[in-house]
C-alpha cells in the first residue's frame, strides 16, 4: 500500500487530493509512469519541473519506494 | 530556533524586537520580510491564497534552519510563514537571524530565503481580474539557491 498526495495545480487538474494504491513500485519514477498511463488529465504529471517527496522529504524520481510509504507530487514550490 | 506556519497575521516589528531580547550575546540581527504585492507579471493582484503541505512544511523549514545553524555561527533563527488568504500589503514571510557579528547573520538570512523559496512546500494562487492564477516557479530562484551548494 502506497499513499499518494497531490498538491496545488496538480490537485486541481486531477480533481483529487490523494489516493491509496495497492501495488508495489520499485521507485517514485515507476509510480509516476503508472499514473501517467491513466492518460487524460494525468499528463500533468509529465511536467519536467514536477517535484516529489517521499515521507515528507523532497527527493528525486530515482528514490526507491517501500510498502507503507507516503509520497507526494507537486508543481515547483512558490512560497516566500 | 522557532518555526511558525500560521493563518494569522503577524507584526514583523514585534517579531524583530523580540529576537535579541533572549540573549545579550547577540550583536547582530538580520531580517527579511516578504509582502504580497498588488501587481505581478503584468496583472493586478487583488489577493492570494497560500496552499501548503501540512507536516512537511514545518519539517522542511526546520531542516533549512538547522542547515543554516550548521554553516554559520548563529545565536537564533526565526521563520514565520503565512498560509491561507492574504491581502496585498500583508507580510507573507519573516526570517530573522541572530549572531554575534553581522556577516554570519547576513549570509544565513540570504541562505534561508533561497532555500525556503525552492524547497519548502508552499504554492501561491493569485486572485487577478482574469480569475485565479497559480504562480509559476522562477528559474532565478533555482539559480539563487544553487549558489549555496557545497562542492
Amino acid at each position: 500500500m502506497i499513499r499518494v498526495q497531490y498538491f496545488a495545480r496538480y490537485r486541481e487538474a486531477l480533481g483529487l487530493d490523494g489516493e491509496q494504491l495497492n501495488a508495489e513500485f520499485a521507485s517514485l519514477g515507476q509510480l509516476r509512469q503508472h499514473l501517467l498511463a491513466r492518460g487524460g488529465v494525468w499528463d500533468v504529471l509529465a511536467e519536467p519541473n514536477l517535484m516529489c517527496a517521499r515521507n515528507q522529504e523532497l527527493c528525486s524520481l530515482d528514490e526507491p519506494l517501500t510498502v507503507g510509504d507516503e509520497v507526494a507530487f507537486f508543481p515547483t514550490v512558490t512560497g516566500g | 530556533m522557532s518555526i511558525r506556519v500560521q493563518l494569522q497575521a503577524f507584526d514583523p516589528g514585534v517579531e524583530l524586537n523580540g529576537l535579541h531580547a533572549t540573549n545579550l550575546g547577540i550583536g547582530a540581527v538580520v531580517s527579511f520580510v516578504g509582502y504580497v504585492r498588488d501587481f505581478n507579471e503584468g496583472r493586478d493582484v487583488g489577493g492570494m491564497f497560500l496552499e501548503h503541505f501540512p507536516g512537511m512544511t514545518e519539517k522542511a523549514l526546520g531542516k533549512i534552519a538547522e542547515e543554516a545553524a550548521q554553516r554559520w555561527p548563529l545565536l537564533g533563527i526565526q521563520i514565520i510563514h503565512r498560509v491561507g488568504h492574504l491581502q496585498p500589503g500583508e507580510p507573507i514571510v519573516f526570517v530573522g537571524v541572530c549572531s554575534a557579528h553581522r556577516q554570519a547573520a547576513f549570509e544565513a538570512c540570504d541562505f534561508v530565503m533561497d532555500y525556503l523559496k525552492t524547497r519548502a512546500p508552499f504554492w501561491k494562487k493569485e486572485d487577478t481580474r482574469e480569475g485565479p492564477r497559480w504562480v509559476e516557479g522562477r528559474s532565478s530562484d533555482q539559480t539563487a539557491a544553487a549558489r549555496w551548494q557545497l562542492t
